[in-house]
């Protein structure tokens, strides 16, 4: 196991490198970034020279790129545009966005799992084709239009909840926009769960768990959901690292100062700084999900064994 | 690995907890709450660091003008220049400027408002070293080409035309005669700033400290600056409320569905989708009023397809087929109102805005239109590309409906295509590049109320904002002439024929004059925008 994860470890720095680089290529590639500072006019050639220099853009792609990646492992992500540490910046939007895939996550598995678990059990019965057709539509609506129809309902009509999150973005602030981050990836855990259960029902250990007479409780708990959740992990895990970076969307309907809006402003922007250093972290964290979805699996199934 | 706790209880805990913060949340409704007499507005996250001479987009200009005064201020109404700090601004020859700052005057922190204090912001502004980018707004004093080459090193560190006289006087030598220069000072890059700014230049980023009604007290940046009341405030315009707190917002959707429901007092930028309904919504608290921005269709004369003799006329005629009139009602909802000038209405008769100097060649005329266009030799390439940036301010609607409205005019499908550039950044890129091979957008928001900066910095030759490097000797005699004389109806009307020239030649196709848009809550009153389309916050109350 220990040998495992040091290899898994060890993968993760060529595709550490190579997404960093790319991202790195690819907002090199729009153009001079000091270009847009400006506003509507151009900047004078004097000052955007001097904050080229200043910000490392005068120099050779690949050379800013070694540079920046020293300066990464120190733990100097560079300077906005405004004048910030990205660092600063990173320090307070990521606790707001890890708070709100929290809470997206945490619908996913309750909501998800007991939804799939219950349809998985009765299918072809009202309740599963319900949900069937339910799940239908929150995979092909866009998550805009949910969002915009939620927060006109709950936050406008009903005044339930304020539409937009207030710069603290407590938990209780998060619920209805976390409901609506989770909303397709909901629909596709209901989904995976049921078809997992409903596969597994026949499975031989289910079969054996009946026969001794367990309890059906018992049985559906520990030796059908156990088997079953492994492909539903596999999808939860790899949504972590999606629902952090995709939740722009979210983020900018309910107004929520997390990575969606550094990353939405940065790239706006064209601040190579802020863009390749929010990117970089959220390649970590996809790695780190990663590794844990591996690592649960010998958790989830005892017949699963790594060398 | 076994010590994992069971599904079951794991997702029990889940929906206890879940249940548990929705049982303790919802509640929070009114949060637009500073405490009585404090109101919410609408914000956008500045896109440098808030230095008077650095801030050159309206976001950060807000703030400016809340917590700074400078010699001048723009009357919120008129737009005409007044003396604010400034007791008396003197000059014989429209050349050497003899300033006299008002007596009485401290910054928030208690420190006197000196001649020094302007002498030195002035010169940090100018100095390349600080890399400001409002700089060339001290391009006119005498000694900026030593303190902002446009190439190498500075060799000095301060303005040579300025000079401390006084603790409260200092003069201004400017480097050719300018009979407007007083009238420029109202502008945010001319503020006075007080010693903290250059000795703890960190601290005072955090918290700008300045001399205007209003004080900083809470900055978490890019996302809230609460301001409050200077009770102590020495000006005639004291605030009538006790404070703002501004709120950024990445979208101004979510800013007016705020508004809406209570939980924001000012929305300062109505967005367009709502434009159809704002008015019922808001009940007569909507305002909508012309502001200083003139959006202009700019076109390449570097390239030299465009440049030839003759091509006027292919200009004037792509003028007349712009139904104006129509793309104003239908896509802008009277936001914006066809031009037919090059300046803006804001400015007033006596500041130089003539109704209708554009003539018959902003005049939707189809046949004529097309009819020039041949006589001209036909659009360069037998096609037009219309260029804009897609990524904000949704120009999309307005440059596809131009384009249908060319195509219409000259009976060609394929005459003029939208050409949509990714971003901002991207395409000022190109424009500096000289890489825009047909007509492109060139909006403009004016620095400050004067006839001039509508026209010198866009049309003179090498001008800073001339996008399109635009040139005549005639134009550049006329601004030369303009500014040098020292009446100002006289300087008034030969920038009016300087803009005749632009006319003829069609150097820019006027297209609309751009309002601003604000909506408020009932518990204001009193709520207008200035001529920068900015909310005038010293003078709403709050209920």
């Amino acid at each position: 196991m220990g040998q495992y994860v040091m290899r898994r470890l060890l993968q993760m720095i060529p595709v550490f490198a190579g997404a960093t680089l790319l991202i790195f290529l690819m907002v090199n590639v729009m153009g001079d970034p000091v270009a847009g500072l400006c506003g509507d006019k151009a900047c004078d050639a004097a000052t955007a020279a001097r904050l080229k220099a200043e910000f490392g853009l005068d120099r050779p792609v690949w050379q800013q790129y070694l540079t920046y990646m020293g300066n990464v492992f120190t733990g100097d992500f560079g300077t906005a545009f405004n004048g910030q540490e990205v660092t600063a910046l990173m320090a307070a939007s990521f606790p707001v966005t890890a708070r709100l895939t929290l809470v997206a996550i945490v619908f996913e598995v309750v909501l998800g799992v007991t939804l799939g678990v219950l349809t998985g059990l009765r299918r072809g019965r009202p309740v599963d084709t319900g949900v069937l057709m339910l799940s239908l539509v929150v995979i092909s609506v866009p998550t805009f239009v949910t969002g915009l129809l939620l927060q006109l309902l709950f936050g406008v009509r009903w005044h339930w909840i304020t539409p937009s999150v207030s710069l603290a973005a407590s938990y209780d602030e998060l619920i209805v926009p976390g409901l609506v981050l989770a909303s397709v990836s909901l629909a596709y855990v209901t989904r995976l769960t049921r078809t997992s259960i409903a596969e597994n029902l026949r499975a031989d250990h289910v079969r054996t768990a009946v026969a001794k007479g367990l309890p059906r409780r018992r049985v559906i708990v520990r030796h059908l959901l156990r088997t079953s959740l492994i492909p539903v992990v596999t999808f939860i895990g790899s949504d972590i690292g999606a629902l952090m970076g995709g939740a722009i969307v979210t983020e900018r309907i309910f107004n929520i100062h997390g990575v969606g809006f550094q990353l939405y402003q940065g790239i706006l922007r064209q601040n190579t700084q802020t863009v390749v250093g929010f990117v970089t972290v959220l390649v970590l964290v996809f790695l780190a999900a990663n590794l844990l979805v591996d690592l649960l699996y010998a958790v989830l199934d005892p017949r699963i064994r790594y060398a | 690995m076994r010590g994992a706790a069971p599904p079951r209880r794991t997702a029990a805990l889940a929906v206890a907890s879940l249940l548990a913060l929705t049982a303790t949340g919802c509640g929070s409704g009114a949060a637009a709450d500073g405490g009585p007499g404090v109101l919410s507005s609408s914000w956008g996250d500045p896109q440098n660091p808030l230095e008077p001479a650095n801030t050159n987009e309206v976001q950060g200009g807000k703030v400016l003008d809340m917590v700074f005064r400078g010699l001048k201020r723009y009357d919120p109404r008129t737009g005409a220049a007044k003396d604010m700090l400034a007791e008396r601004i003197e000059t014989e020859d429209s050349r050497t400027y003899a300033v006299t700052v008002k007596d009485g005057w401290t910054f928030s922190n208690g420190e006197k408002v000196t001649a020094r204090s302007f002498v030195d912001a002035w010169n940090y502004g100018a100095s390349l070293r600080n890399n400001q980018k409002c700089a060339y707004f001290f391009g006119y004093i005498d000694g900026y080409d030593q303190v902002h080459p446009e190439s190498g090193e500075q060799t000095a560190d301060t303005l040579s035309g300025l000079r401390v006289t006084g603790p409260r006087t200092f003069t201004v030598r400017l480097d050719q005669s300018f009979s407007g220069f007083p009238d420029t000072l109202g502008y945010a890059a001319f503020a006075p700033l007080p010693r903290a700014f250059f000795t703890d230049h960190a601290a005072w980023l955090k918290k700008p400290v300045g001399n205007g009604p209003y004080r900083v007290t809470s900055y978490v940046r890019g996302a809230q600056m609460s301001l409050r009341t200077w009770d102590a405030y020495p000006g005639p315009d004291k605030a009538r409320n006790r404070g703002v707190d501004l709120k950024v917002y990445t979208d101004s959707n979510t800013a007016y569905t705020d508004l809406m429901s209570g939980n924001l007092d000012l929305a300062d930028d109505i967005p367009a989708g709502q434009l159809t309904n704002v008015r019922s919504d808001l009940e007569g608290r909507y305002i909508n009023v012309p502001a200083g921005i003139l959006q202009t269709l700019a076109f390449p004369f570097y390239d030299g397809k465009w440049d030839k003799p003759g091509m006027e006329k292919v200009r004037t005629g792509l003028s007349m087929a712009i139904d104006r009139d129509q793309i104003s009602r239908t896509i802008f909802r009277g936001t914006r109102t066809p031009a037919t000038d090059w300046t803006s209405p804001v400015l007033g008769a006596a500041g130089g805005y003539r109704a209708g100097l554009c003539g018959d060649a902003c005049r939707y005329d189809p046949k004529r239109a097309k009819a020039l266009v041949e006589e001209g030799g036909g659009l360069p390439g037998g096609r037009l590309r219309l260029t804009y940036n897609a990524d904000t301010g949704s120009h999309k609607a307005w440059v596809d409906a131009v384009c249908h409205s060319i195509n219409n005019a000259l009976d060609d499908d394929r005459a003029c295509v939208a050409d949509p550039v990714g971003t901002f950044a991207d395409y000022r890129n190109q424009i500096s590049q000289k890489k825009i091979a047909g007509p492109f957008r060139a909006g403009w928001q004016m620095d400050y109320p004067l006839i001039q900066n509508f026209l010198q910095p866009l049309y003179y030759t090498d001008a800073s904002s001339n996008d399109g490097r635009w040139s005549s000797q005639e134009f550049d005699g006329l601004v030369d002439r303009a500014n040098a004389a020292t009446d100002r109806a006289a300087s008034v009307k030969l920038f009016q024929r300087a803009e005749e020239v632009v006319r003829d030649q069609m150097a820019a196709i006027p297209l609309w004059y751009q309002n601003g848009s604000a909506g408020y809550s009932k518990r204001l009153s009193g709520v207008e925008l200035n001529p920068f389309s900015v909310p005038v916050y010293d003078r709403i109350k709050v209920a």
